[in-house]
């Protein structure tokens, strides 16, 4: 296959970006519809291409600076999936606050484009555009709702840690470059391998390592998600919850364990500590909040506590259990934030959690989808969140961190409080507000698949932890 | 001939600044834009002087891309800083409370 071949979905999804652009600059605002159904259609398509030209293997391009595998294009379908599932539960809150503009599709192409480009990269250059295409447009994403002070509060908080990461990022990269002589992973992680530990590369390695837990949202360097989600839009928190995680899981991969594997000594105490911060802080504190999206904001800080877990474990099995928690994480962020969609209605945001008492009465069937994916956040069989937290713990065990494991279920066991104070507001309490809800049919179907294959994935997880699997071991 | 020390020693310093720049800085907003930009010319300094002292071009054009983002970046933090200021009238870091928890 030629260069541009590989590099096909991420072509095709360029052009399309450009397409709608342009085609949303003619559209008179009772035309939107045209620029959603576009978006949807580039997405679709481009899932289809990546299908359709997956490499036998492993296939570089552009002097080594792509990668297609198998991980990237299961991780790139898993991005696509999410993203359309965003674009379609954001499209009637959009529609009902007056920012049904071209300018959140745009975006959130670009941004998918971004991701495609970090699951892809093979090199420090690629990962930084690829990074930097995807921050932007969600910066921007997040200041989208031009007459909110909390939305612009957010922003700039956003912005402004995100950049700080990102020069942390490229400080840690500038000297791994200057230790090793190349930007290309497969390069850098020849010449480690040579040289060994020496004490310049482990300092670019700590730049890496932060400016990496700044991205994800591991504590100490946390502070941004909180007040990000909370802030903005529900629709863009949606969109900033769910497939950006699974964009930094490939970017920690391709660098810490692809680029930096022989240091994995060093690196796997580094996020140790990470990953037992996150999962305390994350569970504890959320406890305390009564927003929703703050709740969701600091449980998300705790699931990525459990995804460091299975990459610092260092063996294949781990990163497949990672990959899966990250794969499955991104449902639930999906369907949980879709439900605050869901519920919210013109002039109501229903973002506190006595916004969900009563669900029950009001509407049994989608009570019982957030209650699926409340199960499978906490890790409550069957669903898929325990099968994934299982997966990871057993990795964890295998490399005898067995305290480490012990600490992550103390944590969980906590946080399965206020996942499960939500389930009994939403049971056993009146209801506040007995209101219609309104969403269309397929913000119904859409919402209801979620939940359900967030619970038949949990039921046979094989198939997807044997992709998983392969994807890093082939 | 200068050694590649002195440059990373002067790449580290502007680094060191930038970061100060951020957390210690409590008033001004621009200000904190303008340490982000330090911070970035600081890892280009680093990138110029490896990628002349290993012989090695990609680290320049490394830069150039640098540059480029750097430029984008600023289009956007800009923008979000004309957008804070007409819903809250002020720049001021710590007025920035709205949101606790």
């Amino acid at each position: 296959m030629s260069d541009y071949m590989t590099a096909l979905p991420e072509i095709f999804l360029l052009s399309m970006a450009c397409v709608v652009l342009t085609v949303d600059l003619f559209l008179k605002d009772s035309q939107r519809n045209i620029t959603y159904l576009l978006s949807q259609v580039s997405l679709g398509l481009t899932l289809l291409l990546t299908l359709a030209y997956q490499p036998h293997g492993t296939q570089l391009a552009f002097n080594g600076t792509f990668i297609s595998d198998l991980m990237s294009v299961v991780l790139k379908c898993f991005v696509y999936v999410v993203t359309m599932g965003v674009l379609l539960y954001s499209r009637r809150y959009l529609q009902d606050r007056g920012m049904f503009k071209g300018e959140y599709y745009v975006l959130g192409l670009f941004g998918v484009l971004g991701m495609m480009i970090m699951i892809s990269a093979y090199s420090m250059l690629s990962l930084y555009l690829g990074l930097e295409l995807m921050s932007l447009s969600m910066y921007a994403m997040v200041a989208f709702c031009r007459n909110s002070k909390r939305a612009s509060e957010a922003a700039m908080k956003y912005f402004v840690l995100g950049a700080l990461a990102s020069g942390i990022l490229l400080y840690g990269m500038s000297i791994i470059y200057g230790m090793t002589g190349s930007l290309n992973i497969i390069e850098i992680s020849r010449s480690l391998a040579e040289q060994g530990s020496s004490v310049g590369v482990l300092l670019g390695l700590a730049f890496i390592v932060v400016g990496l837990a700044f991205k994800l949202g591991a504590v100490p360097f946390h502070m941004w998600i909180p007040d990000v989600y909370h802030g903005a839009p529900t629709a863009v928190t949606l969109y900033i919850a769910s497939a950006p995680k699974i964009a930094a899981f490939a970017m920690t991969m391709r660098l810490l364990v692809e680029g930096l594997g022989s240091l994995q000594a060093d690196w796997q105490t580094m996020l140790m500590v990470l990953a037992v911060l996150s999962l305390g802080l994350g569970n504890i504190v959320a406890i305390a909040q009564s927003s929703i999206k703050r709740m969701l904001a600091y449980s998300t800080i705790s699931h990525v506590g459990f995804l460091l877990l299975g990459i610092l474990a260092g063996t294949g099995e781990g990163y497949a259990a990672s990959m899966f928690y990250a794969l499955t994480y991104a449902l639930m962020a999906l369907g949980g934030f879709g439900m605050i969609l869901f519920l919210s209605r013109k002039g109501f945001e229903a973002e506190e959690l006595d916004d969900f008492k009563g669900l029950n009465e009001r509407s049994p069937w989608f009570a019982f989808m957030m209650l699926i994916i409340l199960f499978s956040m906490a890790g409550i069989p069957p669903t898929v969140g325990f099968y994934a937290k299982l997966s990871v713990l057993t990795a964890v065990v295998n490399v005898d961190l067995i305290w480490l494991a012990t600490v992550a279920v103390i944590f969980s066991v906590i946080g399965a409080f206020y996942y499960l104070r939500a389930v009994k507001m939403m049971y056993f309490d009146a209801a506040e507000d007995q209101s219609e809800l309104q969403p269309c049919l397929s913000f119904r179907f859409a919402l209801s698949a979620n939940g359900l294959t967030v619970l038949a994935l949990g039921l046979f997880p094989a198939g997807l932890m044997a992709l998983c699997a392969a994807a890093l071991n082939g | 001939m200068v050694p590649l020390s002195y440059y990373l020693i002067l790449g580290a310093v502007l680094f060191g600044l930038s970061v100060a720049g951020i957390f210690l800085n409590r008033k001004n907003i621009i200000i904190l834009l303008m340490s982000i930009e330090l911070m970035l010319l600081a890892v280009n300094m680093n990138f110029v002087a490896f990628s002349h002292y290993l012989g090695d071009t990609a680290g320049q054009v490394f830069v150039f891309f640098i540059l480029t983002v750097a430029a984008a970046e600023a289009a956007i933090g800009l923008a979000i800083l004309v957008v804070l200021f007409r819903n809250w009238r002020t720049i001021n870091v710590n007025d920035l409370d709205s949101m606790k928890g």
